[in-house]
This record gives structure tokens, C-alpha cells and sequence, in this order.
């Protein structure tokens, strides 16, 4: 295996709930520092292979390989368990709802998984967990609780939450759709920067077509389950092949 | 309609003109003045009844004397019972065939039998299979057939304990459930393993849901300590009521007794209830502001059990 030049690699992936088959055979590579947008109508399977790549779905046929680590479907056994976790402990995953904890103040809310995934002392990780809260501007809210936060801060801590595990990759399962629109702005800069200066391979299921413009190296359009056609914002934004690409695009533009 | 309200203000009726001429006194007041008329009508009942109030004075303090076995008993229930009550909600949001059989198990059997009925079972039959046990493997070391001989007050606080765990059981793991997936999700995520995601993130939550019915149960077991006078509690460790029936059976005073007994439990919730009231208010000032509201305003009723 040729794993050396790929962070993610989805192989041959088919996810099935009961009957419905909503990932239809997914081959996907995710390369160091590079940036893709996924994006397609709802129910196109986006963001089931989000889930699948960190195992919150667990696939019906075919691997993903993170970090050295390659796994596949099947039954949940205690020594699959310990693979999957030490494959989500190079993951970090952001949703659309947030999901932070609400009953933790925002720096404890990073400290809770280095402490104990990571085992990581009580200083270093407080230390690390205010230099992430610095990285996405705030340093400020450490103390503070996630209610008294704006959406757009409640998710950019999310977002310092997931970084301060250090992932190879940061997966973002539409991180702007639950927010009100003057508030997006402020989570697709730390997400633009997280791409830029720190080059972070991120895959972002989002709609938000100025960000992919501005920061995507490759968008991967989905269509009923598996990916119908992929390529630079350019290509896509300029000529599309397919007639479903080119309709989707200008729904959402 | 305006036919109508003519009558209504013009008219003589009595009760009209009463609430009107009070419309002005708070309710609150109004409803204090209804409880002194109750009262003052239960002393002069009492007094026609002729009941020995100063016998029941004088024996107040020897029953009262008995209160710290009640809440020994009562708290450890219910700390018995938050423990059982943990593990069988654990249980019966498992996907371990053995974890959840071994709750389900559990939670029908303790709501499916008498309270009463577990207590004489742990406390008579218990010992029973010691003493069978040493007849079947008489090499067996005699602390082993021993242990099963309880006292009864340790009989009745593991009877409580088993009992509402299992009640518990059921609000735990509403209470865990309440916690959105979204959450376990975040721990999964994160890398953290179940006992971990458990501990540091879901239950923490699910206590601010489980916290309000518990104060409930508690208050409840409070009043099931009595039944724990059936096994015939020794003298020197008996806890009010056993100590009110000892006391009214020794001067013929038995309903003077259960008066003074059931003002003493009347008393005890009734303090429990302000202060779990407080705790309900303290719970929800944090950050869930609506679900501690909706539990203030309807709180959850105590399952119905036997012998309360």
C-alpha cells in the first residue's frame, strides 16, 4: 500500500441503512494540505461519508485509512473498537450543530478529550487548549460557558475542540448551515485560515460556494451516492460536465 | 351576555361580593388563612375527641429519638438505589445482550413484587438459604452461610434500595436519553471510550434531568422507612413508627401515637420538599433553562407503589 502520500483514502465505500443504499461505491483521496469541498443535494450521501470516515458510521462494504490505519466494516469487536479509536484520534470532526459540551466552560470543553483519549498532564493540555482558543480569536470565552456564546462562537470553540486532539485532518459536516448568516462569516475565516497558514487537509460538506471558490483545491460534487463528477473550483465553476452539476450549482449560487 | 352580568354585580350573591371586597389580599394570604381554619378546626376535633395531648408531648421526644435510624435507613436506600439505578439504565440502554437481560431481569422483578413482600423476602428467606447452603456443602466456612442472616434494619434499607432502583432505573435512563445523540457523538469523535464519553459527558448532563425526581423518590422512601417496623426492629435502633407503636402499646395511647408519628413524617417531607425545591431552582440555573422549568411546573409523580 501506498499510504505515504494520502492522509484520508475512502475505498470502494458503500454505506446501506436497511434497504436504502445511500453510498453507492466512494473512492476518495485526501492529500497533505488539500482542501475539498463536497457538496450536492440533501440526501446525496455527503454527509454519511463524512460520518463513515470516522467511523460514527461504520461502512457496509469497503476501507478508510487514516494515519496508518485501515479499516473496514464488520462487527464491532473489542479490538475493532481500539482501532477505531485510535483511527478518530487523528480525526477531528466538526458538526452542524456544534455538539459542545454544554455542562464544561469553553476551555474545558478542549481540555476533556486530551485528558482522557490522549492522557495528556492537566497543564499542558490547559496550556494547549488557550493557544487553540487563541488560534480561532477566543482566547477571551475560555471561562465562559457555551450558552453564553454566539453561534458563531459556539461552533469556532467546536472547531478549537477538534484541533486541540492535533488531527492529521479535520472533517466539517456543514458547519455554517445552522447559523444566522451574518454569523458565518467569522467560522469560514478560522476555516479559511486553518486551510491557509496552517494547511490543514480538511474535507468540508458545506453549500457555502464563495468559501469553496476562495479555499477548496478540489470539489467533489455528489450526486445519489456516489460522486458524479470532481475538479478544481475552476472547472467547476467554469464549465461542469454534467448537466446535474451545472443545475445544482446554480440552485445554490 | 351583558343581561348576565348585570345580575352578576347587582345581585346578592354572597360569595361574589366576598371575593370581591377581598380582591385586594394577596392569594397567598388568602390561602395561609384557609390552612389556620384547617388547623384550628383539627384542634378543636382533637380537642372533642378528647385526645391525650400531653401524653403525646411527653412521648414526642423518645419517638422523635428514633429519626436518625429513619434517615439512616432512608439515605441509605437511596443511595443504594442511585447506584442500582445507574447500572440498570446503563443496562437497558445496552446492546449487551447479558447487561441488558441482567436489568430487565432486575427492574421487573423489584416492580413486579411488594415492597413488603422483598423485605420479608431478604430479611426471613434470605437467611433460609444459609443455613440450606451449610446443609449441602457442610465443608463451607461459616461466614459464607452467615452473611445471609441480616439484621433488620441492613434488610430493610437493601429492600428499599432494590425496590426503587428499580423505579430509578426508568427515570435514569429517560434522563440519559435525554442527553441528544449529537453529544455522544462529540465524545466518539473526540476518541473517548464509552466509560469515558459515559462519565464525563453524558451523565453529568443526565443528572440535571435525574437530580429533580430523585429529591421525589427520596421523599417518598422517607415515608416507606415505616414498613421497615414490620421486621421487628430491636428496641434501642427502632426507627418513629416502630418507636410510636412500642410507646402507644405500652399506655393504650395507639391513636394518640400515630398522630404524633404521622406529624413527624408530615414534618420530614414537608422539609425535604422545600429544600429539594431549592435544589430543583439551583439545577436550573444553569444552563438548561427550560427543561427545569417544565419539571417546576409539573413535577414528575412519584410512581405509585405499596404500602405508601
Amino acid at each position: 500500500m501506498t499510504s505515504t502520500e494520502a492522509v484520508v483514502r475512502v475505498e470502494g465505500l458503500h454505506k446501506r441503512f436497511g434497504r436504502l443504499e445511500v453510498l453507492k461505491g466512494v473512492d476518495l483521496t485526501l492529500h497533505p494540505g488539500e482542501v475539498v469541498v463536497i457538496f450536492g443535494r440533501s440526501g446525496s450521501g455527503k454527509s454519511t461519508l463524512l460520518r463513515c470516515v470516522n467511523f460514527l458510521e461504520d461502512p457496509s462494504e469497503g476501507t478508510v485509512e487514516v494515519g496508518g490505519v485501515r479499516l473496514g466494516g464488520g462487527h464491532r469487536t473489542r479490538r475493532k473498537l481500539a482501532q477505531i479509536r485510535q483511527l478518530r484520534l487523528h480525526v477531528g470532526m466538526v458538526f452542524q450543530q456544534f455538539n459542545l459540551f454544554p455542562h464544561m466552560t469553553a476551555v474545558e470543553n478542549l481540555m476533556v478529550a486530551p485528558l482522557c483519549a490522549k492522557g495528556v498532564d492537566k497543564g499542558a493540555a490547559r496550556k494547549h487548549a488557550l493557544e487553540m482558543l487563541d488560534r480561532v480569536g477566543l482566547a477571551d470565552k475560555a471561562d465562559e460557558h457555551p450558552i453564553r456564546l454566539s453561534g458563531g462562537q459556539q461552533q469556532r470553540v467546536a472547531i478549537a475542540r477538534a484541533l486541540a486532539m492535533k488531527p492529521d485532518v479535520m472533517l466539517f459536516d456543514e458547519p455554517t448551515s445552522s447559523l444566522d448568516p451574518e454569523l458565518t462569516g467569522e467560522v469560514l475565516a478560522v476555516m479559511k485560515s486553518l486551510a491557509t497558514e496552517s494547511h490543514m487537509p480538511m474535507m468540508v460538506v458545506t453549500h457555502e460556494m464563495g468559501f469553496a471558490r476562495e479555499v477548496a483545491d478540489r470539489m467533489v460534487f455528489f450526486h445519489e451516492g456516489s460522486i458524479l463528477e470532481e475538479g478544481s473550483p475552476e472547472q467547476m465553476f467554469g464549465a461542469t460536465r454534467f448537466a446535474e452539476t451545472k443545475t445544482f450549482l446554480n440552485a445554490v449560487l | 351576555m351583558s343581561a348576565q352580568r348585570h345580575v352578576f354585580t347587582s345581585g346578592g350573591d354572597r360569595y361574589d361580593r366576598f371575593s370581591l371586597a377581598s380582591a385586594r389580599v394577596p392569594f397567598g394570604l388568602k390561602v395561609a388563612a384557609v390552612w389556620v381554619v384547617i388547623f384550628i378546626v383539627l384542634g378543636l376535633f382533637f380537642a372533642v375527641a378528647q385526645f391525650d395531648v400531653q401524653w403525646m408531648r411527653d412521648q414526642l421526644s423518645y419517638i422523635v429519638g428514633g429519626l436518625r435510624y429513619t434517615l439512616y435507613i432512608a439515605v441509605g436506600g437511596i443511595a443504594l438505589a442511585v447506584g442500582l439505578a445507574v447500572l440498570g439504565a446503563l443496562g437497558r440502554i445496552s446492546k449487551n445482550p447479558v447487561a441488558h437481560g441482567i436489568s430487565g431481569f432486575y427492574v421487573s422483578f423489584f416492580r413486579g413484587t411488594p415492597l413488603i413482600v422483598q423485605m420479608f423476602l431478604i430479611y426471613l428467606a434470605l437467611p433460609q438459604v444459609g443455613i440450606n447452603l451449610r446443609g449441602s456443602y457442610p465443608g463451607m466456612p461459616e461466614w459464607l452461610s452467615n452473611v445471609y442472616v441480616l439484621g433488620p434494619a441492613v434488610a430493610g434499607t437493601l429492600a428499599l434500595g432494590l425496590n426503587y432502583g428499580a423505579y430509578m432505573t426508568e427515570i435514569f435512563r429517560a434522563g440519559i436519553q435525554s442527553v441528544s445523540g449529537g453529544q455522544g457523538e462529540a465524545a466518539d469523535a473526540l476518541g473517548m471510550t464509552y466509560a469515558q464519553k459515559m462519565r464525563k459527558v453524558v451523565l453529568p448532563q443526565a443528572f440535571r434531568v435525574i437530580i429533580p425526581p430523585t429529591g421525589n423518590e427520596f421523599i417518598a422512601m422517607l415515608k416507606d422507612t415505616a414498613l421497615v417496623s414490620f421486621l421487628g426492629v430491636t428496641a434501642a435502633s427502632a426507627e418513629i413508627f416502630r418507636r410510636s407503636q412500642q410507646a402507644g402499646n405500652a399506655d393504650f395511647k395507639n391513636l394518640e401515637a400515630l398522630l404524633v408519628v404521622a406529624g413527624i413524617y408530615w414534618a420530614l417531607t414537608a422539609v425535604f420538599t422545600f429544600f429539594q425545591r431549592r435544589l430543583e431552582a439551583r439545577v436550573s440555573a444553569g444552563y438548561v433553562r427550560t427543561s427545569a422549568l417544565r419539571t417546576r411546573e409539573a413535577p414528575v409523580p412519584p410512581p405509585r407503589r405499596e404500602g405508601a
